[in-house]
């Protein structure tokens, strides 16, 4: 599990994407290969943009409550996502930000894994 | 392209089934299938068998050799794979059977379905492994997240409420009394459903179909096969399948399955009817908004007013269009690999008049099986 996650690590920190020249669309996470062009496609990485507002959640009730969002980013880009807040600040349409955090750690000696979670934006 | 006759079914018993093993439902499924159509096992030419994952949930792989020997069919030497397509395993396999037969390749084929979760692992964690596991699963979007987040979103833009998901389950617990083979045959009330604890919000247990073990199988001849065999074959009009991007995030609308769109259009299409012409259907109610989507994908109802259907009854067993006589995912067990399969045994079933104290008034009839988050659909058009 360790280089599956590390391959990716700089997706999961800095929340990129890719952008394709020829279509201009976004995408999450980022293709080698534009799936509306296909080969005509010109696909570039880009970083996206830290805000959004949350489309859809719910809240995992095993354990600890968890919320896993639907997050549409300023540039119309959708990403699922965990929200770092407590289940009584969320609701469809309220505006969230990117946060570095800590996603949970492959057993006691395994490593730990960070990446992009979102809070409410003031 | 020929047409395709299903000429025999058979179903073990769903549900949590401590004392059997794979080997023995498989079996038993098998076994019923040969006996229904009246056949031997050496007249079989090949199988297909849907299985999601006999590794993470046996720690077996090569699940059609084994099904094929254990059946007694390796004396035959017959040609036997595996599809998988996460829990549209089942339905997939029955497709791959048809085109086999359809395409006069062979003219009598076995589709068999086989899932046993109670061994080894957790099973919604195994099942969740249909999603993208890389940028879904690994921020917690598990399966019931994720329709979760769809049941919201549709309760959000439609009015659609948590009552009315309720009222899909409730509705499939009634029809599963009437099923020997369903896991729960028990009645179960709107209040039950509400005050079950939630798994994700806004789905609640009583909203989610159980993980369980079951197998199924259907027997697939060609028309001039099927009239000298018997005499109530059950033609297959239409069996087609789409993709979808497989993360919610990668779709334009989580609202509307694409795949089942475009499976339910072709499928029409091949049969030359419409909608409005199914009479019955079986459709992939692995959690309670599931039902509704495909009320609304399949074209029973317009986009946003699924939850009409279950208001006003009309796909209630007596209803205009009844769906999940069977009792559905929820009341039958999802047995993963197998559902697929179990759902055109029902459906002949129902075609044939066997049906029993389910038994609706129908000469066509429908199947949808999913999987996943709908990145795979199977849309099967039946008739007598």
């Amino acid at each position: 599990m360790v280089p599956r996650f590390w391959r990716k690590i700089k997706y999961r920190y800095d929340l990129k994407g890719s952008y394709c020249e020829n279509c201009g669309n976004y995408h999450y996470p980022p293709r080698n290969f534009c799936p509306v062009c296909r080969r005509r496609g010109r696909v570039k990485e880009v970083e996206l943009p830290d805000e959004g507002r949350v489309l859809s959640y719910t809240i995992i009730r095993e354990g600890e409550p968890c919320i896993v969002a639907l997050i549409e980013l300023d540039n119309g880009i959708r990403i699922i996502s965990q929200l770092s807040c407590d289940p009584s600040e969320v609701e469809i349409g309220i505006r969230v930000r990117k946060a570095f955090r800590r996603y949970g750690e492959d057993g006691e000696e395994g490593i730990i894994n960070y990446g992009t979670k979102f809070v409410p934006a003031n | 392209m020929r047409r395709v006759a299903v000429v025999g079914v058979g179903c073990s018993k769903f549900g949590e089934l401590w004392e059997r093993g794979f080997r023995d439902i498989v079996l038993e499924a098998g076994a019923e299938a040969l006996a229904d159509a009246e056949l031997e096992g050496r007249e079989i030419e090949a199988m297909y068998v849907g299985n999601m994952s006999g590794g993470r949930y046996l720690g077996q792989e090569h699940i059609a050799a084994l099904i094929a020997d254990y059946s007694g069919l390796a004396e035959f030497g017959i040609p036997a794979t595996r599809v998988e397509a996460a829990d549209a395993s089942g339905g997939l396999a029955v497709r791959q059977a048809y085109m086999a037969v359809a395409s006069g390749l062979h003219e009598i084929v076995i589709a068999a379905g086989a899932e046993k979760v109670t061994d080894v692992g957790d099973p919604m964690e195994i099942l969740s492994a249909s999603v993208d596991m890389e940028w879904e699963g690994f921020v917690g979007g598990n399966l019931p997240a994720l329709y979760a987040i769809i049941a919201r979103m549709h309760m959000e833009s439609f009015g659609t409420t948590e009552e009315d998901l309720a009222m899909v389950s409730v509705k499939n617990h009634r029809n599963g009394v009437k099923n020997p083979k369903a896991q729960f045959r028990r009645e179960i009330k709107v209040d039950d459903v509400l005050r079950s604890p939630y798994v994700a919000e806004p789905l609640k247990l009583l909203d989610c179909a159980s993980i369980s073990d079951g197998a199924a199988a259907v027997i697939l001849a060609s028309e001039d096969v099927a009239r000298e065999i018997t005499d109530t074959p059950v033609y297959i009009e239409a069996c087609t399948q789409a993709s979808d991007y497989i993360a919610l995030h990668s779709r334009k609308d989580i609202l509307t399955m694409k795949a089942v769109v475009k499976a339910a259009r072709d499928a029409y299409k091949l049969a030359r009817i419409e909608a409005k012409d199914i009479q019955v259907a079986e459709v992939h109610d692995s959690f309670t908004i599931a039902e509704i989507l495909a009320y609304e994908d399949l074209g029973f109802s317009e986009k946003g007013n699924g939850a009409e259907l279950i208001r006003e009854g009309v796909t209630e067993i007596g209803g205009d269009l009844p769906v999940n006589p069977s009792g559905g995912l929820k009341a039958c067990g999802h047995a993963v690999g197998a559902t697929g399969v179990r759902q055109i045994v029902e459906l002949t079933l129902q075609l044939r008049g066997d049906a029993e104290k389910r038994q609706v008034d129908a000469e066509r009839g429908l199947a949808l099986s999913i999987g996943g988050t709908g990145a795979t659909a199977v849309v099967s058009i039946l008739g007598r």
